[in-house]
């Protein structure tokens, strides 16, 4: 469903270039749980903000579900965002003023939707995250396990095939952070595709799959697609 | 279906200016101000433009007055002076044969002591006609106006304004007395009512004395102006054209200017609506003043929000409704602000001319309309430099704010 084809990605920084992703491919099918893994600087958030459509390549192609998305305009991209891909981030990204409730319905509230429809499906996702009784909080009413889940449960309000997390665990303690990659794994378990980003080894290994990066290159993929 | 409901996108950015409650207050006072400003500002101007108007037309409207010499002028002033041919009574005396003029009135004018039983006072003097009083438009309030003598041979009568008989007189009787005007005594025959100021000119402080005594008096050869009455049923323009007539053939040429009413009450109109337009927009300044507080205020409300920009974009948020959220808080603040500075304009100028009744003001609907768009207008100008600002940001550069 996902296919990376010699991605190349270059960042001015000053007057130097510094090669942020150089001939990157990879492969990854519906239902995958995938974790990329490297130091810092080895370029695994580049990769994930192109597999987001955050960023653009310099070159190379993406393809997600049959769709070059790579050439897409950027309206067209958006669209895709919107409707495919869920993020979920290290620090969150609630929107302070808004409770829980608000920031779950958010990507429904901007993409149209009645509030009455978003009423009965935000109430479910919440249920379903064990945010019940949270509904009216804000975000600096709830611990940091309980903002990580509205965000999972913004991340899939609008139902995407992929849920990209980036560093998902890194600003939780150890408890919630087994909590969090469980709710994201049972997500997976559902058959969404799971690509998360992490420096932490043992969130790593609880992937199916993991991708290694070193200075912007795929250095090593466990399902043995060498480079 | 991938824009937001109208009422959400309100709401969102309703709740965005409510989190920063202090701040989205007086960003709002500022904008406020300036709509007040304008408001009360053009509400007096348009007061003063009533109060001017009234003030003039208590003459009448239909009043013609000449003057000697030609306004317009073809060279230096010295030589326009030596072809003047000086207006006269027996001017005044030939434009009283047109069918339509009601009655004239030949002025001679200039300052002058009168004194009677030991009081002294320093008044204007005016030299008249028997017909002042109908083409002023002003009242005896006892005994009689100069009476229709021959010009040429008037007797040496007064009428007193009101404020000169009450300085002279106080309470006792005026009528009959013998007052002293240069030199020469005159009765008294007349005293006039109150007519109040004129634009600053106390009108009440003055004597009427006969044309021909007056230009003896300041020893002047000729009339300093014609003032003349018509019927209301022919225009000013006609009027004033026969007028030009017969005098051109008296004089030989246009040494005259000849004002109607009408042209002059036309372009005080048109000086007190400029004075109006200027006022208002000084007011305009402290608007101004409001928008630069807009555009600092959305400038920091993006700088702080760079991470929910960034959310907004990877939620599939597209560039343009990026701006048009920030837009729409420009918009709201100045339209918040616009409304509260009506109040304040309106609720203003209800107090002025409470606390000062003699000029009016008058707030215009037309005016009070237009405040608010432009407040509205001037909130999504100081919007759009911040808004463009968010709207470019890249996602993941913004992403990273946080």
């Amino acid at each position: 469903m996902i296919k990376l084809q010699r991605i190349e990605r270059v960042f001015q920084v000053g007057d130097e270039q510094i090669q942020g992703l150089s001939d990157v491919s990879m492969t990854a099918d519906a239902g995958e749980y995938i974790a990329i893994m490297g130091p810092s600087g080895s370029g695994k958030s580049s990769l994930l903000n192109i597999l987001g459509l955050l960023d653009r390549p310099d070159g190379g192609s993406y393809e997600l579900d049959g769709i070059l998305v790579s050439e897409l305009n950027e309206k067209e991209q958006a669209r895709i965002r919107r409707h495919k891909i869920g993020f979920v981030f290290q620090f969150f990204h609630l929107v302070p003023r808004l409770t829980a409730f608000d920031n779950i319905a958010l990507p429904l509230m901007l993409s149209g939707m009645k509030q009455e429809e978003r009423q009965t499906r935000v109430t479910a996702a919440l249920a379903a995250f064990g945010l019940g009784n949270r509904a009216q909080h804000r975000p600096d009413q709830l611990s940091g396990g309980q903002r990580q889940r509205v965000a999972i449960a913004r991340a899939t309000i609008m139902q995407p095939a992929v849920i990209l997390a980036d560093e998902p665990t890194g600003n939780l303690d150890r408890h919630a952070g087994i909590e969090v990659a469980e709710i994201l794994e049972e997500l997976n378990r559902q058959g969404i595709t799971l690509i998360l980003v992490t420096h932490d080894p043992d969130l790593g290994r609880r992937a199916h799959r993991q991708i290694r990066m070193v200075d912007g290159r795929i250095n090593h993929d466990s399902s043995h697609n060498k480079i | 279906m991938n824009s937001m409901q109208i009422k959400d996108f309100w709401s969102y950015t309703i709740n965005s200016l409510r989190a920063q409650r202090l701040r989205s207050f007086l960003t709002a006072t500022g904008i406020a101000v300036g709509i007040g400003a304008v408001v009360l500002l053009t509400s007096l101007g348009a007061g003063l433009h009533q109060f001017v108007l009234a003030e003039f037309t208590q003459f009448g409207t239909n009043l013609i007055s000449i003057n000697p010499g030609k306004i317009t002028t073809y060279g230096i002033s010295g030589a326009i002076i030596s072809n003047v041919r000086p207006l006269t009574i027996e001017d005044g005396e030939a434009l009283r044969q047109l069918p339509q003029v009601l009655a004239v009135v030949s002025v001679v004018q200039g300052n002058g002591a009168i004194e009677a039983g030991g009081r002294q006072r320093r008044t204007t003097i005016y030299g008249v006609e028997a017909s002042a009083p109908r083409v002023w438009n002003f009242a005896v309030a006892a005994g009689r106006f100069l009476p229709d003598d021959p010009p040429r041979a008037a007797r040496s009568f007064a009428v007193l304004g009101s404020k000169v008989r009450q300085e002279l007189f106080g309470s006792a009787q005026a009528l009959g007395k013998r007052v002293r005007i240069g030199g020469e005594t005159f009765r008294v025959i007349g005293s006039m009512e109150s007519k109040g100021q004129l634009l600053g000119f106390d009108i009440d402080d003055a004597v009427y004395i006969p044309t021909s005594k007056a230009m003896a008096l300041f020893n002047r050869e000729s009339l300093m102006e014609i003032d003349l009455l018509h019927a209301t049923g022919s225009t000013s323009a006609t009027v004033a054209e026969q007028i030009k007539k017969i005098l051109q053939s008296r004089h030989g040429r246009e040494d005259f200017t000849v004002t109607t009413q009408e042209k002059m009450l036309e372009v005080l109109g048109g000086v007190l609506n400029t004075l109006t337009i200027a006022v208002g927009a000084l007011g305009g300044i402290s608007l101004l003043v409001g928008g630069v507080g807009i555009l600092t205020i959305i400038s920091i409300s993006v700088n702080e929000r760079t991470g929910e920009i960034g959310l907004l974009r990877a939620m599939g948020v597209e560039r343009h409704q990026i701006l048009t959220l920030f837009l729409g808080e420009a918009a709201a603040l100045a339209a918040i602000g616009g409304v509260a500075g009506l109040g304040l304009g309106i609720g203003g100028s209800w107090l002025f001319s409470l606390l000062v009744p003699a000029l009016p003001s008058h707030t215009s609907w037309g005016y009070v309309l237009a405040a608010e768009l432009l407040a509205v207008l001037v909130g999504v100008l100081a919007g759009v430099i911040p808004a463009r600002r968010a709207a470019g940001l890249h996602p993941v550069e913004a992403l990273r704010a946080e």
